[in-house]
């Protein structure tokens, strides 16, 4: 099989979900010695970006898209290592802290905007669901990262997300992180409200609106 | 007579009600069910169950969860706030009660979704007193001008002061249990007074999959032993948080609530618990939880046959919609709803009113759907066999000339047969045109200024409102909450 049928194949496994088929393509790259940034850049990415793709115009579901993204994760699960052995750095579209806040269980939502987000090229640190407010802020120090992401899906505790904004004002670091939220109680309206940089409606815009204030 | 058939809707044979019960079972037996309350687990375990406190894993046998079954009430009687007049939850009766705690309110001017404030919670609770077919109160609007805090506590002391209809409400914070009870005893006269009789209906929500919260266990057992029947509401989304197929979300609904029946038994035998629900179809396009979709419906449908099967009081989210404003969407989806759900004998149906996946309550759209409600119960009082013989002797001396209109036999049935509304347009297309081409909304709209103008509040007597608002006022103090809205 020569290189540009593995990719076309890998993207076929992306694209119809099959995770050990995506999986055995990255070993199968990694046996063959090739230039693993390439195997993500022209197999892997081209695959997920047509999964979006599909979603966007109707003919993917959620079942669907949350597939390729586990694929995407599985496969680069593979990889990782040995990018790492040969101390190969992926480009990172950005570091996204994200969880579900404090008192709210939920997270299919913020699940589903990780794994597009970690599918599309971003760093995602997921800190899980009932996340106390100042672990988003300890933890986007740490890691240095560009983004906190907050999901809820309760009224009562959206206002953990403006809680947070004015968390990282007291502390001296309101724009420092870019703060987005997310759930079905939030809106356009709610980010403007509590001063968070953006909102977005579903995963494939989080992963846009991402992408775009990265200056992508 | 001849006996008049109570129309019923089921959905599941015997055979798979008692296979998925089956399943539910085996469920919490081999895999458990998360119980995140030391009290809950502490009842489990002295019951002899297995626990993992690590995990806040339960495994619950079946013996132990039929016996709770057994000895849980079949039938609840509630009764509104004067101690009179009684309502039974229970067998196939229906009461409906507007879908509860939303956010946001559509506002008729604007026709944009806003916060709700406590003037918009007041004209909520008083409508909702008006209105003959919504036959409970529910705590339907969060207010926004009172801080988070006391939010739960706030809603039923604006219910308890306005409406005298017995009232579904539940709690945020397992703190708030103690300040609504005493709100409840304040207007009943006592705790016993309250057991005996009880004036609200808590609501307890597991969370899915398989997962009791500390907050919902907690409010399962200090409803039981206050006598405050629970309303079981477990809320699988099909293939989100429970399995994709409708059989396979009700083998996790009636896992989560027989659960919570155990609940409530351990802590009080004898405890009034309903078997609930406000699961849905989840939206594969756009995670969303559509409330009018007819799978959510048919869950709901066929939860509550299996609730009855098990000999328990049954309730549903439905009559309800999705839609953002009152339209087509609104009164399609809340009519079949409505209409389902009193065919299937659901006890509490709560939705009149809802907009937007349980988000947003319109004032329109409760009178609006008060009359959707007057037709679904003008559906199951059947066809009755009224008088006999049931035509001939009216036809007896038949001519072309004989007047139906002024029959007496006309004149004795012509109001028990038929239901005239007051919202729907029932009128000529030139009458319509003549009176402005009313949208049904405006019509709402400006039934609801009639009937608030002419029925006075339904205001509690001076001294229980006094006993209520030094209740709410201390617990206000205690959570840093000294200034409240001035009320009418």
């Amino acid at each position: 099989m020569n290189k540009e049928e593995l990719f076309a194949r890998i993207q076929k496994a992306i694209i119809e979900g099959r995770k050990s088929e995506a999986e055995d393509l990255a070993r199968e790259a990694i046996k063959a010695r090739l230039d693993l940034t390439e195997v993500i850049e022209k197999g892997y990415v081209p695959g997920i970006q047509k999964v979006g793709d599909l979603w966007e115009k109707g003919e993917y579901f959620l079942p669907e898209l949350i597939t390729g993204g586990e694929c995407m994760k599985a496969a680069m699960a593979v990889l990782q290592p040995e990018l790492d052995k040969a101390q190969i750095k992926t480009k990172s579209k950005g570091k996204v802290v994200i969880g579900t806040v404090e008192g709210d269980i939920h997270d299919i939502g913020k699940n589903l905007v990780a794994s597009m987000l970690s599918a599309n090229g971003f760093e995602v640190i997921d800190l899980g669901a009932d996340v106390k407010l100042e672990k988003f802020i300890d933890k986007a120090v740490e890691t240095q990262s560009d983004f906190i992401c907050l999901s809820a899906l309760l009224t009562t505790t959206m206002l953990g997300q403006k809680k947070t904004i004015e968390l990282l004002k007291q502390k001296n670091l309101y724009g420092k992180f870019k703060v987005l939220v997310g759930g079905a109680p939030a809106n356009q309206k709610w980010a403007d409200e509590i001063g968070a940089d953006g909102y977005a409606e579903n995963a494939m815009l989080a992963v846009k609106l991402a992408s775009r204030l990265m200056g992508a | 007579m001849i006996k008049t058939v109570r129309p019923k809707l089921e959905l599941l044979s015997r055979r798979f009600i008692e296979k998925i019960i089956d399943e539910a079972f085996e469920i919490l037996d081999k895999q458990g069910i998360f119980v995140e309350n030391k009290e809950a687990l502490k009842l489990f375990s002295q019951a002899g169950m297995k626990v993992d406190k690590k995990t806040s894993r339960v495994h619950l046998k079946r013996r132990l969860v039929e016996k709770c079954l057994a000895t849980a009430p079949s039938v609840i009687k509630l009764y509104d706030r004067t101690g009179e007049q009684e309502f039974v939850v229970g067998g196939d009766e229906v009461h409906f009660d507007p879908g509860s705690a939303a956010v946001r309110i559509l506002d008729h001017k604007t026709g944009e979704e806003r916060k709700p404030e406590t003037k918009d919670l007041v004209d909520f609770i008083r409508l909702t007193e008006c209105l003959d077919n919504i036959h409970f109160q529910s705590t339907g609007l969060i207010s926004a001008d009172v801080p988070h805090a006391i939010a739960d506590i706030y809603r039923l002391y604006i219910g308890l002061i306005y409406s005298r209809k017995p009232v579904v409400t539940g709690t945020f914070r397992v703190q708030s249990f103690r300040p609504m009870k005493d709100l409840l005893a304040a207007v009943r006269g006592g705790e016993k007074e309250l057991a005996s009789k009880p004036l609200a209906i808590f609501d307890a929500c597991p969370s899915p999959p398989l997962k009791w919260s500390n907050l919902t266990a907690q409010s399962l057992i200090d409803s039981a032993r206050a006598g405050i029947p629970s309303e079981l509401i477990s809320m699988g989304l099909t293939g989100a948080t429970s399995l994709v197929t409708i059989s396979g979300t009700l083998v996790q609904h009636v896992a989560e609530n027989l659960c919570g029946v155990a609940i409530t038994q351990l802590a009080k035998k004898g405890a009034p618990v309903i078997f609930g629900g406000s699961p849905a179809s989840f939206d594969m396009k756009r995670g969303t939880p559509p409330m009018g979709a007819i799978e959510t419906m048919m869950i709901d449908v066929g939860y509550a046959q299996i609730g009855k099967y098990l000999n328990l009081p049954t309730h549903a989210y439905m009559a309800l919609s999705d839609a953002k404003t009152n339209d087509a969407q609104a009164g399609m989806e809340t009519g079949v709803g409505a209409v389902l759900g009193a065919l299937a004998g659901i006890n509490v149906i709560s939705g009149p009113g809802m907009l937007d996946f349980e988000s947003c309550q319109s004032l329109e759209k409760l009178v609006i759907d008060d009359e959707i409600c007057a037709m679904a119960y003008r559906l199951i009082s059947g066809i009755a066999h009224r008088d006999d013989p049931i035509a001939t002797d009216k036809f007896e001396g038949y001519t072309p000339e004989t007047q139906f209109l002024s029959m007496p036999h006309t004149k004795k049935w012509y109001r028990l047969e038929h239901f005239y509304p007051v919202i729907a347009d029932r009128d000529t297309y030139d009458a319509w045109a003549s009176m402005g081409k009313k949208p049904i909304a405006q019509r709402a709209h400006e039934h609801i200024e009639k009937l608030l103008a002419s029925n006075p509040p339904a205001v509690v007597d001076q001294h229980a409102r006094g006993e209520l608002t030094r209740i709410l006022t201390a617990y206000a103090k205690a959570n840093g909450v000294t200034s409240l809205p001035g009320l009418p």
